[in-house]
């Protein structure tokens, strides 16, 4: 029926969501982290630009991490057991900051208006996003690595070495930055004051030019942090297709924000992070853990994933109209209008 | 204290926390709507304001629980990795299925909260008619798979491993239906019952506060209608687990022996070592009776199995004759609720009434802390009955001490300033008066946001 095997599809699906958490839910941390970093005589206006951009759509921009996980222990199951043992603390600690963001966000938004209180709690909201897309990052790289080994079924070895190595950690730092460029890109859509504009236009601009020279250490660290995915990127047939077009978009994003086309700038930002994951994505397939555990071998019964992509495809009907819809409302100056003049 | 009881421990701290406000999720936006569907009718302005100050409590409870249940999700993986890569692929249909229901439930929540000038009166109330619906689904969802690891179904065991796998049938299983409706059940009355308790308190000072009147009605009828239906969901649930986990059922009911003509035991302690249930009124025959539906079927006790495979009795017990007195008592002030009505009087003329309703505010929640512990400390020593044990399926992770501990004074951190910012608008709760419609609510902030 299908061409393609039906691991390999509900892989695809994982990365979809993983890009879609990292397009929505990753430009909401960014959003903290530039809370964090707010400064100038603006400063307060732009946290309050911040929160109101993210107050309507975090909640549902971070189920598409849920949708990841749920769709990884029902599809993968032993790739899911093999990753929460070998990178409990990462992840835990990943947690901790979900938790601390999202209530840290409540508690700013629907507390009390007193500004002590509205600092402190910004103020954990602020560092928890600075620190969770960190850890989300590790544990991404050290799932790349290769040193994340299960013996029989699902002992694992070592609880640390696999993921507080260099190359982790750099990937960690490497979310952590384009999360903040990307987030610094969409606010600057965000508000009609020009002032406030030009701030979040100098910010991306600014982690336009982090994103660059981090790429690249992680690109060094590869070399012996996750060779597979060095070979994948620097020596496939597509790779210098994609090397290309991601500069592309990454040159694209600059000159947009230099020449204040944020609309063309968010595009291309988002093209150029995406272009990123899938890049990553491809390097490691079909490798869920390098170098042990594949899509085939890890994958459940043919019946769950036929009924687990049944259910996806019926919740997708459900979802992509809402998620639109949600947009629409709140983002309709902003994220539709493009289309809204293209079609006039 | 070992890593499996550190594991378990921060399994129920998570647990515990989380349902807390994932019930005021399946129930809160029921009770938002039906406000708003009061306003859009009346047009009487306590009642948009009881709607928005019920979404604001409920849009910070929300955040909580949605990062509570992310925890959840991941520790299944970080606590219990055998136990997902075993049963992952048996019981992962109904976490998908729930997962669709938080994307409903989270995007238009976000229409909800943030919405009121941006979408039509007609929308606005249908995005909370969805929330009300997804939130529901999602209680029902996880249930169904929890209620697998009482009664594992949809699967062959051949050498130890899952063959012949049938999610769906999995998701059929015998105690789904009956954990599930008794659990969205507890969702309402638990709810209607804090609220309603909350409102009753606050008319006992101000009686004449519409808006105190007309959030407990909404309440009342919610939590009422609920909490009598509740012991006869319970009823259905206690016969599934008299069916299929009859251990579990002794240990709820503290019956060491296997004996015919059981005795219905309420209260009492039991002696693990000496295998009886003390100081308990026994009523003769009432556990075979309700159990089995026959005064002279024979009710198998913990010594149909090895001490081995016991749950820890008396945790059990107790918690059960906790849940059980709670849910009585909340029945009987939602008959004398209906009592009133029926005498058509006013639920807040009559103050003992009204002390009632506040002594109940905490009871639901009792019984639904209560409950989860029959279910989950009775399932011991089985994360899945009879199949794997809680022990097979921990984590070879050392030290769990540690996020254990961490959990813990995060989740006590976290309650603790919830309450307090409950309670803070508690205190600042909008006086209406009917006898003179002039003046103006204390603070009509919300009217305008
Ligand atoms: C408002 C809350 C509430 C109230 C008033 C009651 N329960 Fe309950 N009960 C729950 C809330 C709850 C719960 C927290 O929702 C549980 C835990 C697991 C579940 O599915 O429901 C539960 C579990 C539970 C179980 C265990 C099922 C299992 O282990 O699989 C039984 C036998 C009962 N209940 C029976 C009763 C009876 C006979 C009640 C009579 C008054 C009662 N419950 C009142
Ligand atoms: C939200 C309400 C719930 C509460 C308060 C609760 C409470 C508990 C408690 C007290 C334990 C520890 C039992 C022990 O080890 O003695 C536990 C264990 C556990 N629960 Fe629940 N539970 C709830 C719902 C669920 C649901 C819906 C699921 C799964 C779908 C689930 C899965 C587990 C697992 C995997 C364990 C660990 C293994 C075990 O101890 O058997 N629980 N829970
Ligand atoms: C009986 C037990 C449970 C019930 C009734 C329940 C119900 C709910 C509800 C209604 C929500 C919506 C959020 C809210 O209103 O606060 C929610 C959130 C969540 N729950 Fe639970 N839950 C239970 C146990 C669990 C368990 C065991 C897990 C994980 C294994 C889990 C995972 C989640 C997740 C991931 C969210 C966040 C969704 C979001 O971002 O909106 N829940 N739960």
């Amino acid at each position: 029926m299908s061409i393609l095997p039906l691991e390999v599809i509900l892989a695809g699906v994982m990365m979809i969501s993983l890009t879609l958490y990292a397009l929505m839910g990753g430009a909401d941390y960014g959003g903290g982290v530039w809370d964090l970093l707010a400064w100038g005589p603006r400063a307060k206006a732009q946290r309050e630009l911040i929160a109101e951009a993210i107050g309507p759509i975090w909640e549902a921009n971070h189920v598409w991490l849920i949708l990841v996980i749920v769709v990884l222990f029902t599809g993968f199951p032993l790739a899911f057991a093999v990753i929460a043992t070998a990178l409990h603390i990462p992840l835990t600690l990943m947690l901790l900051g979900i938790v601390l963001r999202g209530s840290a966000f409540a508690f700013r938004t629907y507390g009390t208006k007193e500004d002590r209180t509205q600092r402190r709690w910004g103020r954990v909201f602020s560092i928890a996003s600075l620190v969770t897309p960190l850890l989300l990052g590790t544990v991404l790289g050290a799932i790349a690595s290769g040193q994340i080994r299960p013996k029989d079924r699902w002992v694992v070895t070592d609880f640390v070495r696999p993921w507080l190595a260099p190359f982790p950690l750099a990937v960690g730092l490497f979310a952590l930055v384009l999360f903040a460029f990307l987030a610094a890109v969409y606010l600057t859509l965000e508000t009609e004051d020009p002032e406030l504009q030009e701030d979040f236009r100098r910010r991306a601009l600014a982690s336009a030019f982090v994103v660059g020279p981090v790429a690249l250490l992680v690109f060094l660290l590869s070399g012996t942090g996750a060779p597979l995915i060095r070979r994948g990127l620097s020596e496939s047939w597509w790779t210098w297709p994609l090397q290309l077009s991601t500069a592309v978009f990454a040159t694209g994003a600059i000159l947009a924000l230099w020449t204040r086309r944020f609309h063309m700038a968010r595009f291309c930002a988002a093209g150029q992070i995406t272009l990123i994951l899938w890049g990553w994505g491809v390097a490691q397939f079909p490798y869920l853990i390098v170098p042990d555990i594949t899509v085939f071998n890890a994958a459940a019964p043919a019946i769950t994933l036929r009924l687990l992509l049944a259910a996806l495809g019926s919740g997708a009907l459900i979802l992509f109209p809402s998620f639109y819809y949600l947009y629409r409302i709140f983002k309709g100056q902003t994220a539709f209008k493009t289309l809204k003049d293209q079609s006039k | 204290m070992d890593d499996l009881l550190a594991a378990r421990l921060q399994m129920a701290i998570s647990l515990a926390f989380h349902i807390i406000f994932a019930v005021i999720g399946i129930a809160m936006p029921l009770m938002m709507v039906i406000a708003e569907w009061f306003w859009l009718r009346t047009g009487e302005e306590a009642y948009l304001m009881l709607t928005k100050r019920w979404a604001k409590g409920t849009a910070i409870l929300f955040a909580v629980g949605a990062v509570s249940g992310t925890v959840l999700s991941f520790e299944l993986g970080l606590l219990w990795p055998n136990f997902m890569g075993w049963a992952g692929s048996i019981i992962g249909m109904p976490f998908s299925l729930e997962g669709f229901a938080f994307f409903t439930e989270a995007i238009f929540l976000g229409i909800y909260l943030y919405g009121w000038q941006r979408v039509s009166p007609r929308m606005h109330i249908l995005a909370g008619v969805l929330i009300a619906l997804s939130g529901a689904a999602s209680g029902i969802f996880v249930v169904i798979a929890n209620a697998w690891m009482n009664t594992p179904t949809g699967f062959r065991l051949a050498e130890g491993r899952p063959v012949d796998i049938d999610p769906i049938a999995a998701m059929l299983n015998p105690a789904a239906f009956s954990q599930a409706l008794h659990m969205i059940l507890a969702a309402y009355a638990a709810t209607g019952f804090a609220v309603a308790g909350i409102h009753a308190f606050l008319l006992l000072r101000d009686h004449r506060n519409l808006f105190h009147r007309r959030a407990l009605s909404i309440a009342l009828v919610i939590g009422g209608i609920t909490a009598i239906l509740q012991p006869l969901s319970g009823d259905i649930l206690a016969r599934t687990v008299a069916r299929n986990q009859p251990v579990k059922l002794a240990a709820f009911e503290g019956q060491f022996r296997t004996e015919s003509g059981a005795p219905l035991r309420i209260g009492g302690i039991p002696d693990v070592e000496a295998g009886i249930t003390r100081y308990a009124l026994e009523i003769p025959y009432g556990l075979s009776l309700l159990a089995f539906h026959d005064p002279r079927a024979t009710v198998k006790g913990l010594d149909a199995v090895p001490r081995d495979q016991w749950p820890p009795v008396k945790v059990v017990h107790i918690a059960f004759q906790i849940m059980v007195a709670a849910g009585f008592a909340m029945m009987g002030v939602a008959l004398w609720g209906g009592w009133l009505l029926w005498r058509q009087r006013a639920f807040f003329d009559s103050p003992w009434f009204l002390r009632a309703v506040t002594a109940a505010t905490p009871l639901g929640f009792i019984a639904i802390e209560a409950g989860w512990i029959v279910t989950e400390v009775g399932r011991q020593p089985w994360i899945i009955y009879g199949i794997m044990r809680t022990a097979e399926a921990v984590t070879p992770m050392p030290g769990l001490k540690i996020p254990f501990i961490m959990f813990t004074l995060l989740y006590l951190f976290l309650a603790t300033v919830v309450t307090w910012l409950l309670l803070h608008q508690v205190r600042e709760s909008p006086r209406v008066v009917e006898s003179n419609p002039q003046e103006q609510p204390r603070d009509n902030e919300y009217i305008t946001t």
